[in-house]
């Protein structure tokens, strides 16, 4: 497939491969770091973690760059409450239930999606909020909900939608926004004292929407290097370089790796949709994360008849976490999956206990998808020799 | 979740709703083109234009030229990376000490 295929190009990955082999210990110098130190990159999209484990990148990097991978996966990130909030409303009689397939799997305090789909309640999937539209369209008798999730990349769409079934006067359709923001979060992670973090891979998707701009503070209040990628092996080896060779000339900016996709300004279009219809919340509760100010979004009071937490007076619920889970300090990067008591025994793909094992772009579901086992020991024997 | 891919816009389907037609992967597809339509442009001019599709929406449209670039600078990292290699196996051979990746 053309602009995919060009960017798993083998011989230009091991090239690259071996450029960021002979830049970390450059960079390790430079930050007079001792040499088993490792370097280490976060990338903040769950996009990117898929990626890197899909192609068995973490495998062909060395030892000492570490990539820890970050927050970016809006359904791994979906609190407890939420997904009660989302399921009290989909077991109302009369609703049917619109979402896409990746939040279907994600445990809420009894019960996921998925469970409640089988006990009875009307949940259809769908690939887009058009479709959803369509069903509200097609079932005038019934309420369509339809369940918004997702970065700055998808909001869009969902507001695009709404203004949509306002322009034609749809009364039976309504959403229940989880929409969140990517700065908020990542000024939170960057205040967190614990997190030792030498730059990051910027979300590419995220970024075609809301631009390079956002991200300067990371550089200049922070000092670290963001470099904007894509999602093809190649695109994530390339941002990694940059981010190494600003390590090592003791630079900091914010850069962008997907050109022929991220404009610097985004795409004017989808932030003027966004602003019409979504405003940010005072602060939105994230899996692990906790509460973030301004990170969520939801309807303006303008399109409050689209707003299915009014309609349904929805509890907005807040639950702690599974016992045993520690998708929380997955998400902060302060725990490798395997670290986690219950990876791969209690909490599989297909008896998740935590979100990050739900989503293909959760990082204990990449690793355990995709994680050579070999790796993961080796990987594993390294952190106990070296805490 | 954020996942998109490229698709390339074959035709127009509705001018009004602004819907056009991709092909991604052999597969058509109708998609929303109201991200990626410039206000005072007519729609047709986007036919024959890729673009990076996600959740049925055309979010950004695929700028041919810089892909070449990126793809030109990652063949030119790749061939520097390959020579640094090249020149320190020559170095071993002759006996000296490696330079750079160690
Ligand atoms: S293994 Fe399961 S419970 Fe543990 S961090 Fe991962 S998703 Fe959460």
């Amino acid at each position: 497939m053309k602009h995919v295929d060009e960017f798993r190009d083998k011989a230009l990955c091991q090239g690259l491969v071996a450029r960021v082999a002979s830049l970390v210990p450059q960079v390790q110098r430079k930050l007079g770091r001792a040499a088993t130190a490792p370097i280490k990159i976060m990338e903040v999209c769950g996009g990117h973690t898929h990626a890197i484990f899909k192609y068995g990148l973490e495998g062909m990097l060395p030892e000492t760059l570490e990539l820890v991978h970050g927050p970016g996966c809006p359904v791994c990130v979906l609190p407890v409450g939420r997904v009660d909030d989302a399921i009290s409303v989909a077991e109302q009689p009369g609703v049917i239930f619109a979402t896409f397939g990746d939040a279907l799997r994600v445990p809420g305090s009894e019960r996921s999606l998925l469970q409640c789909k089988a006990r009875g309640a009307d949940i259809r999937v769908v690939y887009s909020p058009t479709d959803a539209l369509a069903l509200a369209l097609a079932e005038p008798a019934r309420q369509v909900v339809f369940f918004g999730l997702g970065f700055e990349t998808t909001a869009p769409a969902t507001a695009l939608v709404v203004l949509d079934a306002h322009a034609r006067g749809v009364p039976n359709f309504s959403v229940l926004s989880n929409h969140v923001t990517i700065m908020p979060t990542l000024q939170a992670l960057l205040a967190a004292p614990e997190l030792a973090l030498d730059g990051f891979i910027g979300p590419g998707h995220v970024s075609m929407v809301i631009g390079t701009e956002p991200y300067e503070p990371v550089a200049r209040d922070h000092h670290k290097p963001l470099v904007v990628a894509g999602f093809e092996p190649a695109d994530v080896l390339q941002a990694t370089v940059m981010v190494l060779e600003q390590l090592a000339a003791g630079k900091a900016r914010v850069a962008n790796q997907y050109q022929r996709v991220v404009r610097a300004a985004g795409n004017p279009r989808a932030q003027a949709v966004l602003a019409e219809v979504f405003e940010p919340r005072e602060t939105f509760e994230w899996r692990g994360l906790g509460w973030i100010p301004r990170s969520g979004l939801r309807l303006r009071p303008a399109y409050a008849a689209y707003d299915a937490e009014r309609r349904f007076a929805v509890a907005n619920l807040s639950l702690p976490d599974h016992q045993a889970c520690q998708c929380g300090e997955v998400l902060k990067g302060a725990i490798k999956p395997w670290q986690c008591k219950v990876f791969g025994t209690a909490c599989t793909p297909d008896t998740p206990i935590g979100a990050c094992m739900v989503s293909s772009e959760g990082s204990c579901a990449a690793y355990y998808n995709y994680g050579r086992l070999s790796t993961v020991r080796r990987l594993k024997e390294r952190r106990e020799v070296t805490p | 979740m954020c996942l998109g891919v490229p698709g390339r816009i074959v035709a127009i389907e509705d001018e009004q709703r602004k819907l056009g037609v991709i092909e991604c992967a052999g597969v058509r597809r109708i998609v929303s083109l109201h991200m990626v339509a410039e206000p005072d442009q007519a729609l047709a001019d986007l036919v024959g234009t890729w673009a990076l599709i996600h959740v049925g929406f055309a979010m950004s449209t695929i700028d041919e030229d810089e892909a070449h670039r990126t793809l030109a600078l990652l063949a030119e990292l790749g061939e520097m990376a390959e020579m640094a290699e090249m020149a320190e196996m020559g170095a071993e051979a002759r006996g000296e000490p490696g330079g750079g990746a160690t």
